[in-house]
């Protein structure tokens, strides 16, 4: 037992190392005061980091991404809350395979629909612009979105609609003053998760973006010039921390929404 | 039945509820009058929620009307009814705090913020929760919830007042409170309830009449007391406490009596209005407290059998026996008080058990 644990262990450690430490090496060259992504490390420097502030085309890249993500995640986020609610509440015919549907392409390769949807966009004659990137997000962020959201729609007792109605509420008003408070939760968590998907993309918006390219697609443009690799560097940094940010505060309103379906109508221990 | 009283304050007329092949309720009709504590009774999946269901409008019958104070509502959905439920699982919106969800239906009326809380306070004084306005919702016992579902409904003044098996999710002593508590308080309201239960002792304790349901058709209703003297059925009979059953034979049947020959206890001219042809064999009925263990040798007391004991079940007050009756294949319950010096006997016992003409019911529809 004792060594079949050492071995797991190990493997453990291995397998981190390996799927963390080219992520942990971006750091370290933002900080150096090297233009040149060699070790030895030379000297510790935020220039980088200040050099982000005098680029132009990359806060456009930025604005473009922050808009392309707000929409994405709104559109996906309602598209699912649809979803969710009508796979958790009605049955209707073929609902699993329309389900399975929705949910493909999470399992899709990427450079195949970013490349179908350039061939739609350009047979239906619609110029490539920030629209036809979110159009494209949207497509593969709204599957998350049902993910989360059905989850906390399944847990949701069915009599607390049923006593909203009793008290005399129609279903709009139920819908509004029971089902959204309570898996508010949720829908905040599927609308972070959305936005950092939409955010870090790059197949799809390499296909799709016109001229208002996004951040992940202006740095490819921008890994051309190794004076501006370190800066790359800086900004890869950043990125990081805001994706890992939104998706422990997704994960956080994720956990809530579940403890409070999970509360039902058990007298068990308060909430928080 | 009462035909000098006004219409019913609920009248169910012919209601079918199939749900694909399975018939959930089989042509129900049934008056329910004004003020009245009512219970539907009947083990699980005869019924009873789904016409419940159908009374408060979550459900709509496949055949047949529902009219609640001469209206009716049979297509009319639940949040335009003037009924209002307490749920099983008592449904309080665990977003909202005690006063909010007592007031949640008061919100459409668009009252003025005074009166908003003194119907709240009112409701909440009405269940015994003064001062619990402010609480979370999930920071209540089983009770508490209980009583605030209850206020909730309540606080809409409803015609109706339905509650969907209230107490099965109580422990035995807070059950027991809350029985006596729901009559107090239907009796104080002067509401028309409708208990949906699986529990016979609770639909004795709290109704006024009850209607007793197996397999979606309506077996018998009436007062607690014409039940369990008078069975329509033998399901009925054994369905409410416990009903000895022993054959019998109709030798003669008439206007005011009619005379059977019961297996070992003999012929016996009964007084029922029954008439049952000749031959006829019929259930004779007997409830453990009609019959009695004899434990001194009294020769006197007429009408009695021998039987040994097979069994018993001590209940500290009462204690249950099941005996044999000798030369039978029929096994008996009979329950004796334990009174002071009273033995208690022991499977194996011989003994004497006597009964009585007037404590035995005819079963003729089994």
């Amino acid at each position: 037992m004792e060594r079949k644990s050492n071995v797991l262990i190990t493997y453990t450690i291995a397998y981190l190392i390996f799927l963390y430490a080219p992520v942990f090496l971006l750091p370290i060259f933002a900080f150096n005061d090297s233009a040149i992504i060699s070790l030895p490390l030379s000297g510790f420097t935020f220039d980088w980091f200040y050099m982000l502030w005098e680029i132009k085309s990359l806060h456009e890249a930025l604005y473009n991404s922050t808009m392309i993500a707000l929409f994405s995640a709104t559109l996906s986020t309602v598209l699912g809350i649809f979803a969710a609610r009508a796979a958790s509440r009605y049955n209707f015919p073929a609902k699993r395979s329309i389900m399975a549907f929705i949910m493909l392409p999470l399992v899709l390769p990427e450079i195949i629909v970013g490349v179908a949807l350039l061939v739609v966009m350009i047979q239906l004659g619609l110029s490539l612009s920030a629209w036809t990137v979110i159009i494209g997000h949207v497509l593969i962020c709204t599957p998350f979105a049902i993910a989360i959201l059905s989850s906390a729609f399944n847990s949701f007792d069915m009599s607390l609609e049923e006593a909203s109605m009793d008290l005399g509420e129609s279903k709009i008003g139920t819908f509004f003053r029971v089902i959204l408070p309570m898996v508010a939760p949720g829908i905040i968590s599927s609308f972070l998760i959305a936005f950092t998907i939409s955010l870090d993309e790059f197949i799809i918006a390499f296909f799709l973006t016109g001229t208002d390219v996004t951040l992940p697609v202006y740095i490819w443009g921008q890994l051309r010039f190794p004076a501006r690799l370190p800066s790359i560097m800086a900004l890869g940094f950043l990125m990081v921390i805001l994706s890992l940010v939104l998706l422990l505060t997704a994960e956080y309103f994720r956990k809530r929404s579940l403890r409070f379906s999970a509360i039902k109508n058990a007298s068990d221990e308060s909430m928080f | 039945m009462t035909s000098s009283s006004k219409k019913p304050m609920i009248e169910i007329k012919n209601v079918e509820k199939h749900y694909g092949q399975v018939v959930a309720l089989d042509g129900v009709s049934l008056d329910i009058r004004e003020g009245e504590f009512f219970s539907l009774l009947g083990p699980s999946g005869c019924g009873k929620t789904t016409l419940l269901r159908i009374i408060s409008g979550f459900d709509h019958p496949t055949s047949g009307c529902v009219f609640i104070g001469n209206e009716n509502m049979t297509n009319i959905p639940a949040n335009l009814r003037p009924t209002n439920m307490v749920f099983q699982s008592y449904a309080i919106f665990p977003h909202l705090n005690v006063a909010d969800n007592v007031g949640y239906g008061l919100k459409k009326l668009r009252l003025k913020k005074e009166e908003f809380i003194r119907r709240v306070d009112q409701a909440l004084a009405l269940v015994d929760l003064e001062g619990f306005g402010a609480r979370e919702s999930n920071a209540l016992s089983g009770g508490q919830r209980q009583r605030v579902a209850l206020a909730r409904a309540l606080i809409m003044r409803p015609k109706v007042l339905l509650l969907d098996e209230p107490l099965s999710a109580l422990d035995k002593k807070l059950r027991d409170a809350m029985q006596i508590e729901l009559r107090h308080l239907q009796q104080t309201v002067g509401i028309t309830f409708v208990l949906v239960t699986h529990d016979q002792e609770e639909a004795l304790i709290m109704s006024d009449r009850i209607a007793v349901m197996f397999d979606g058709k309506i077996a018998q209703v009436d007062t607690p007391e014409a039940l369990y003297r008078r069975p329509a059925n033998k399901n009925v009979a054994s369905f409410i406490g416990v009903m000895n059953f022993i054959p019998a034979k109709v030798i003669k049947s008439d206007q005011t009596s009619l005379t059977v020959d019961i297996d070992t206890l003999g012929r016996v001219k009964l007084a029922v209005n029954n008439r049952t042809a000749k031959g006829t064999v019929v259930q004779i009925g007997i409830r453990p407290e009609m019959l009695t263990i004899i434990y001194d040798d009294d020769k006197k007391i007429k009408n009695t059998f021998k039987a040994t004991v097979s069994s018993r079940s001590y209940y500290g007050d009462m204690t249950y026996y099941d005996v044999i009756i000798d030369g039978e294949d029929i096994t008996a319950t009979v329950s004796m008080r334990n009174t002071a010096g009273r033995p208690i006997l022991q499977p194996g016992a011989k003994t004497r058990v006597s009964w009585g003409v007037e404590s035995l019911t005819v079963i003729t529809n089994t």
